[in-house]
């Protein structure tokens, strides 16, 4: 403690104020206690933790330096979760005592600001699930699926040694600034913390950036949906299952949550068997075939028209649903790894590792399979989830290392599943299904023919293998069923069917995992829309003000319209995108993931500086550095690149070079018309990786003069300006992770033994 | 019933708590317990009142869903 002085200054703040009520127990465990708890090593705790590490460095040896034949699948969970564990206990404990430093004598939002509502206090293990399933979604079971291309050793590496260092910091630190905040969104800190410029680079960067997430996880649905009615049957009829349950809970019965959650699985489970049905029949499959565009345009509409919608009957209870099936799937999906323990062919490297013209997505593997693997190891993202609304409901400063850091390993693990279950299927049937139309041909001899002039090794795929699967799991074809849910979906088909079921259940499976998959993505569409809508009409409500009112219809419904406008435009590009579409976009998608992920660790490096924790400033930098290289790299080589599978520009001038010398088909382009979707996509492609990465640059700029300027100050002996809520003490107790200490355990039982009336007082409310 | 039974039972009703918890199934009763420790004057909003202003919140007032 002595020989970090530097920390108490700034953590001082307010501390004096915090006098305990003398009528109850601590607030919190005694420092001095609690220190020599953490030191105190049994024998006990040490074989644990020495078994833990063991176990770990056998599962990397396994994965990383055996090359036998084959892989178990077990290897990489024990990888991971024993990786995790030491991270958890070792790493965050090490921010925690370095940065962020709680103090569980103060009182958090959740109590000084209780309103019952917003700000309540929620006991860590449901907070744990409730942040859990605000920032999983399909982020992390698409991009390790892309990822794979490589090899699965790369992606395997950068998800779990990427969260551990960076993705569950990020997490971390922005939910604990936050709640010091009082709960204040990410926008709004990087104002406070990095003045007007930062501020509004953020907000633009942010705004900009949703635009991109959104139609891309958009065309990833149209992907998996197009030409497939079964698909499109149980997909769509999730919208009238969820206007039921929204009148079901508006007006039959209202509150019964779990109720209706029920009921919506039963209906969904039936859509799913149902859609198989229709699809058999004529009628059915010719209603329900439809080619992308139409898709895309059905999605724009609904976009447009589930976010006017309100809440209540449309997005709360698709959320209810979306969350049910989050966690059941989660737990089937690691349950089933854990019983099948399936064998792993696919080489540690794949060829595509050393080379830069994969046919999956295109460029080296550094920078881009750290921008193709976002979620799961470091998503920017989350940050806008960390702020604001989990942070209003943390009950005890100590526990965000759990909810934060731990939340965020949690996700890690769903991606590291997504990619063993996209791994576990036939390399060759990986690329069958992963390259675009424009390579494979689109049938299944073409595609044979294409995937075995790879040249790959061990990879011999014949075109009735390919119809065979397609016939498995109940779709007219799996060829170049690009965006990683088709893939997640063959995947997890294989694994649950060696579970439970057999064949027989396989196009079961593989339409349950699609419906999930299109349910997350529905869900943060819709809400995506909405957030930004709202960032949109706060902006221009600085300059007309009656944009500010949320109630004021045709400003809402303008700022909409413009936000689903600039989504669905960079949707249906994608969709019809002569290239492939998900190759050339995909990438965007990462590096405006991570760009954002940067903003994030932008504003917590200038908190800290502030707070003049220099030593130690290194846990945010290196992470910062680590993104800001990456996406900085790729942005460069999206944008100058002179190989134009990888630079915008330079395959726009290719094809506009071809369209000037007249030719009338060009590369993948077989028409003038494709040749100028081409010339005029990867326009603005180039363009939208120009903006990003330029206000990217702003504010990290901006967060390294804030960061200077507090170093200054600090060793002037000037004071930085704290943004932090005024200390208040805090009038409750709670353990601080899963596991309570004993020391926590004693003081809780001290705490039990409290009067009711005096237990459940809330300290600081308004009277 | 046996008490190998129970245990089930009483497993399974903790994990179900748990799960609507995570879904914010309990947000009505934890708004009673705050609305009565906080010892307002009016009469708290009754349970159809209490979900609708819920909604109704959200509506201006977005909570963002990652990818």
């Amino acid at each position: 403690m002595a020989s970090r002085p530097d920390e108490r200054v700034s953590t001082a703040k307010g501390s004096g104020s915090l006098t305990a009520d003398p009528k109850l127990p601590p607030t919190a465990v005694d420092e001095a206690v609690r220190e020599a708890e953490d030191k105190n090593w049994t024998p006990a705790k040490i074989a644990l933790w020495a078994a833990i590490a063991l176990l770990g460095g056998v599962a990397w040896f396994m994965l990383a330096i055996v090359r036998g034949e084959t892989v178990n699948a077990i290897w990489f969970v024990f990888a991971s979760v024993c990786t995790y564990l030491i991270g958890y206990r070792f790493y965050s404990k090490v921010i925690e005592r370095l940065i962020t430093n709680p103090d569980d004598r103060r009182a958090t939002p959740a109590e000084y600001k209780a309103d019952g509502k917003d700000y309540v206090r929620t006991d860590r293990n449901v907070l744990f699930g409730h942040h859990f399933a605000a920032i999983a979604g399909a982020g992390p079971l698409v991009g390790p699926i892309i990822a794979a291309q490589m090899g699965y050793l790369p992606g395997t590496i950068w998800i779990i040694i990427g969260v551990v260092l960076a993705g569950a910091v990020q997490d971390y630190l922005v939910m604990f600034f936050s709640m010091r905040r009082g709960g204040r969104s990410l926008g709004q800190m990087a104002r406070e913390e990095l003045g007007i410029i930062g501020g509004t680079a953020a907000l633009i960067a942010t705004l900009l950036i949703m635009v991109i997430i959104v139609a891309i996880l958009a065309l990833v649905v149209v992907n998996a949906l197009g030409e497939s009615p079964w698909g499109v049957f149980s997909v769509g009829m999730t919208i009238p299952i969820a206007l039921f349950m929204g009148v079901y809970l508006r007006y039959i019965r209202p509150g019964k949550i779990m109720e209706v959650s029920l009921i919506g699985f039963v209906l969904l489970m039936a859509a799913i068997i149902g859609g198989g049905l229709v699809a058999d029949t004529e009628w059915g499959s010719a209603f329900f075939t439809l080619d992308k565009v139409t898709i895309a345009w059905g999605l724009i509409v609904y976009g447009f028209i589930a976010a006017i919608l309100p809440v209540w009957l449309l997005l709360a209870p698709r959320d209810y649903l979306s969350t049910f099936m989050k966690i059941g799937v989660i737990v089937m999906l690691a349950l089933a790894i854990i019983v099948v323990r399936p064998e792993i062919t696919v080489p540690a490297f794949s060829e595509f590792a050393s080379r830069d013209n994969g046919p999956v997505f295109p460029g080296t593997l550094f920078p881009f399979l750290f921008v193709t693997i976002a979620c799961g190891a470091l998503s920017g993202f989350h940050a806008l989830i960390s702020s604001g609304t989990t942070p209003k409901l943390i009950e005890k400063e100590r526990q965000t290392r759990f909810i934060g850091y731990g939340g965020m390993l949690m996700e890690s693990f769903v991606a590291i599943m997504a990619l063993v279950a996209a791994i576990s299927i036939d390399r060759g049937l990986y690329f069958a299904m992963n390259a675009p139309a424009a390579l494979t041909g689109g049938t299944v001899e073409t595609a044979a023919a294409w995937v075995n002039s790879l040249g790959l090794a061990g990879v011999n795929v014949n075109p009735a293998m390919l119809a065979e699967t397609a016939a498995n799991v109940g779709e007219q074809s799996i060829v170049s069923r690009t965006g990683g849910a088709p893939t997640l979906a063959v995947g997890l088909a294989h694994i649950m069917q060696q579970f439970i079921g057999g064949t027989a259940l396989m196009a079961f499976w593989y339409h349950f995992a699609i419906m999930f998959e299109a349910l997350f993505i529905l869900t943060a569409v819709d809400a995506g829309t909405r957030v930004a809508r709202f960032m949109l009409q706060d902006s221009i409500g600085n300059f007309v003000p009656k944009f500010k009112e949320a109630s004021w219809r045709p400003g809402a419904w303008l700022c909409t319209a413009v936000m689903v406008g600039a989504w669905g435009a960079v949707l249906l590009m994608g969709v019809t995108d002569p290239l492939g579409g998900i190759n050339t976009l995909f990438p965007l998608f990462g590096i405006a993931n991570q760009l954002l992920a940067a903003i994030a660790l932008s504003v917590c490096l200038a908190i800290v500086a502030k707070r003049g924790t220099f030593k130690y400033l290194w846990i945010v930098a290196v992470p910062l550095a680590f993104a800001a290289v990456v996406t900085i790299t790729a942005s460069y080589q999206k944008i100058f690149s002179s190989t134009p599978a990888v630079g915008y520009f330079a395959n726009n001038a290719a094809f506009s070079k071809a369209l000037a010398d007249g030719k009338t088909e060009f590369g993948s382009a077989k028409s003038v018309a494709a040749m100028e979707a081409v010339v005029r996509n990867t326009a603005i492609q180039g363009w939208l990786s120009v903006i990003f990465v330029v206000l990217s640059i702003i504010v990290i700029a901006m967060a390294l003069v804030a960061t200077i300027k507090a170093f200054r100050n600090h060793s002037a002996g000037m004071p930085n300006i704290d943004n932090e809520d005024e200390a208040r003490p805090s009038k409750v107790f709670a353990p601080a992770s899963l596991i309570p200490t004993p020391a926590e355990r004693e003081l809780l039982a001290e705490w039990n033994k409290l009067p009711a009336e005096l237990r459940f007082e809330r300290a600081g409310h308004h009277k | 019933m046996s008490p190998g039974l129970a245990a089930v039972a009483t497993g399974f009703r903790g994990f179900a708590r748990y799960l609507g918890g995570v879904l914010g199934a309990d947000a009505y009763a934890k708004y009673l317990e705050h609305h009565h420790a906080a010892g307002h004057g009016e009469p708290p909003l009754t349970e159809r009142e209490f979900w609708r202003d819920r909604t109704d919140r959200q509506d201006s007032n977005p909570q963002g869903r990652c990818c």
